[in-house]
């Protein structure tokens, strides 16, 4: 067990890149999310079209293969990841200690690939709020991007949020698959390196890694269930 | 395109409506002037409904033509959400933003459609729940208050936008019979005050004596037409015979 002290930093170090890959394929995630839902609930029959494409591909493909898609297909667009220079993102990447080109890949794919996952969590809310509100909101004459600001997102989020919830505990969890494409340094990668490389035991190795899981996914497994004992209460 | 002085506010014209290989409006032409109060009285499943969400085009039409203030109805987009802002509709459900206060409620169509500045709309959204008789509940939400406190909500919500017609879709009939009259009480004052009403409702005292006309309605069609002390005296039709005789017998 001594593994777990001698070797701290590389689980730390580990549980920091997951947590910085969790948080940027989290964020592009409910972004994408937002956008593809709105896409599937707009009046417009191609952009519904789109938005139920998009869902049917990434919902359906295993992350695996998305991944290895990204991290195989998107350097022969590019082999340093150069095109994915927006400057906002790549400030935001630049500031962070792994700027490496998988590292980019890897959350391209989780953010895209969790983005389907979090449109029909969105959708599943969207659903919630009764029609009738919609239709009074087009009856007081809101356009429909003011009746998807003003009246249905706000609530669909509400209604949403246990979903959403579970979407990300997923994203978590998958986010392991980025030591199997290039991404060097985070929890799953570290739990490679000790064991395969360096011949350390399993059982430390694998209580420290799943410690730093857990200190992600429990967290917010207890929020969901507070929001959600919450929501029981008032709806009595 | 500007309004025609002396045409109707609201003309149908030779309307019909399907739903898949459902006639739900069969030839429905309509009249109602500026300043009237038309009731649609007719039994379930005639189109009463329908013909109230065509009006603002919540459902659109197969033929014929509808004109509101003087124009055809625009297709879905700025134009028409424009027309839809002044027609009022009053909704049997009631309708209210849920995860918005009461008064957030009736603010909101000034402030974001009308681009009313926020204080002076929940200026004027307060002077009408003072209308509707509800200041005391401006600070709520929808689920905290009593079926009639809501659809009086409901009501200033769309008498917010000023609106130059007000569609009434059974407005009373998700209420407690003892709340009734509470909002029957606010339409009434409108009609009084000169609104142009169209209102679909059971509420035959209310057709007596707020209504100019009362509209009879049965499989689609208009049936028949009359001042409501006419239609309720001597109705015409057998069809509209048989309608008053079940619902004036309890
Ligand atoms: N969205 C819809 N899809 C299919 N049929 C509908 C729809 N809305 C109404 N109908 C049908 O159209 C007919 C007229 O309905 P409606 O206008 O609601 O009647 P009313 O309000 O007089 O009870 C009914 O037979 C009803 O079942
Ligand atoms: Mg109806």
């Amino acid at each position: 067990m001594g593994i777990l002290i001698d070797r701290f930093d590389t689980f730390a170090s580990g549980f920091w890149v997951t947590l910085q890959i969790c948080f940027l394929a989290g964020v592009g995630a409910l972004i994408i999310g937002t956008v593809v839902a709105v896409m599937r609930i707009s009046p417009l029959p191609p952009l519904r079209a789109v938005g139920t494409a998009y869902v049917t591909l990434f919902r359906n493909v295993p992350l695996t293969v998305v991944s290895f898609f990204a991290a195989f297909g998107l350097p022969q667009l590019g082999s340093s990841a150069n095109f994915l220079k927006v400057p906002v993102l790549d400030a935001i990447f630049s500031r962070l200690a792994i700027d490496l080109p998988y590292f980019r890949f890897f959350i391209i794919a989780l953010g895209f690939y969790t983005g389907a996952f979090v449109c029909e969590a969105l959708r599943s809310g969207v659903n919630a709020v009764s029609p009738g509100q919609a239709e009074a909101a087009r009856s007081l004459g809101l356009t429909f991007t003011q009746n998807v600001r003003y009246v249905v997102l706000p609530q669909a989020w509400k209604f949403a949020i246990v979903p959403l919830g579970s979407v990300i505990i997923a994203m978590i969890k998958n986010s392991a698959l980025s030591g199997f494409f290039g991404v060097s340094g985070s929890l799953s990668d570290a739990m490679n390196t000790l064991t395969s490389q360096e011949g350390l035991p399993l059982i430390p190795v694998f209580i420290g890694i799943s410690i730093g899981y857990l200190i992600m996914t429990v967290p917010l497994g207890i929020l969901l269930d507070q929001v959600e004992k919450r929501r029981a209460g008032a709806a009595r | 395109m500007t309004a025609t002085s002396g045409e109707p506010l609201i003309v149908l014209d030779s309307v019909d409506k399907y739903f898949g290989s459902l006639h739900v409006l069969r030839n429905v032409s309509l009249t109602v002037d500026r300043g009237e109060v038309v009731v649609i009285v007719g039994p379930s499943g005639s189109g009463k409904s329908t013909l109230c969400r065509a009006i603002n085009r919540l459902e659109p039409i197969d033929s014929g033509t509808i004109r509101f203030d003087g124009r055809e109805l625009p297709a879905e987009g700025k134009a028409l959400a424009a027309l839809r802002s002044d027609v009022g509709m009053v909704f049997q459900s009631f309708n209210l933003f849920a995860h918005k206060t009461v008064l957030d409620n009736v603010s909101l169509g000034p402030i974001k459609v009308r681009k009313e500045k926020p204080a002076a709309a929940r200026e004027q959204a307060m002077a009408l729940l003072d209308r509707v008789g509800i200041t005391d509940q401006a600070g709520k939400f929808p689920a905290q208050l009593s079926g009639g406190q809501q659809q009086r909500a409901a009501i200033a919500r769309a008498l917010a936008m000023r609106p130059k017609a007000m569609l009434f879709d059974e407005p009373t009939s998700a209420l407690d019979p003892e709340m009734v009259g509470e909002v029957l009480d606010v339409m009434t004052s409108l009609a009084r005050d000169g609104m142009t009403m169209i209102v679909v409702t059971h509420e035959m005292g209310f057709a007596r004596h707020a209504a100019n006309r009362v509209v009879f309605m049965d499989d689609g069609q208009l049936v028949e037409s009359a001042p409501p002390a006419e239609f309720f005296a001597s109705p015409r039709s057998e069809r509209a015979k048989d309608f008053l005789s079940k619902i004036l017998t309890h």
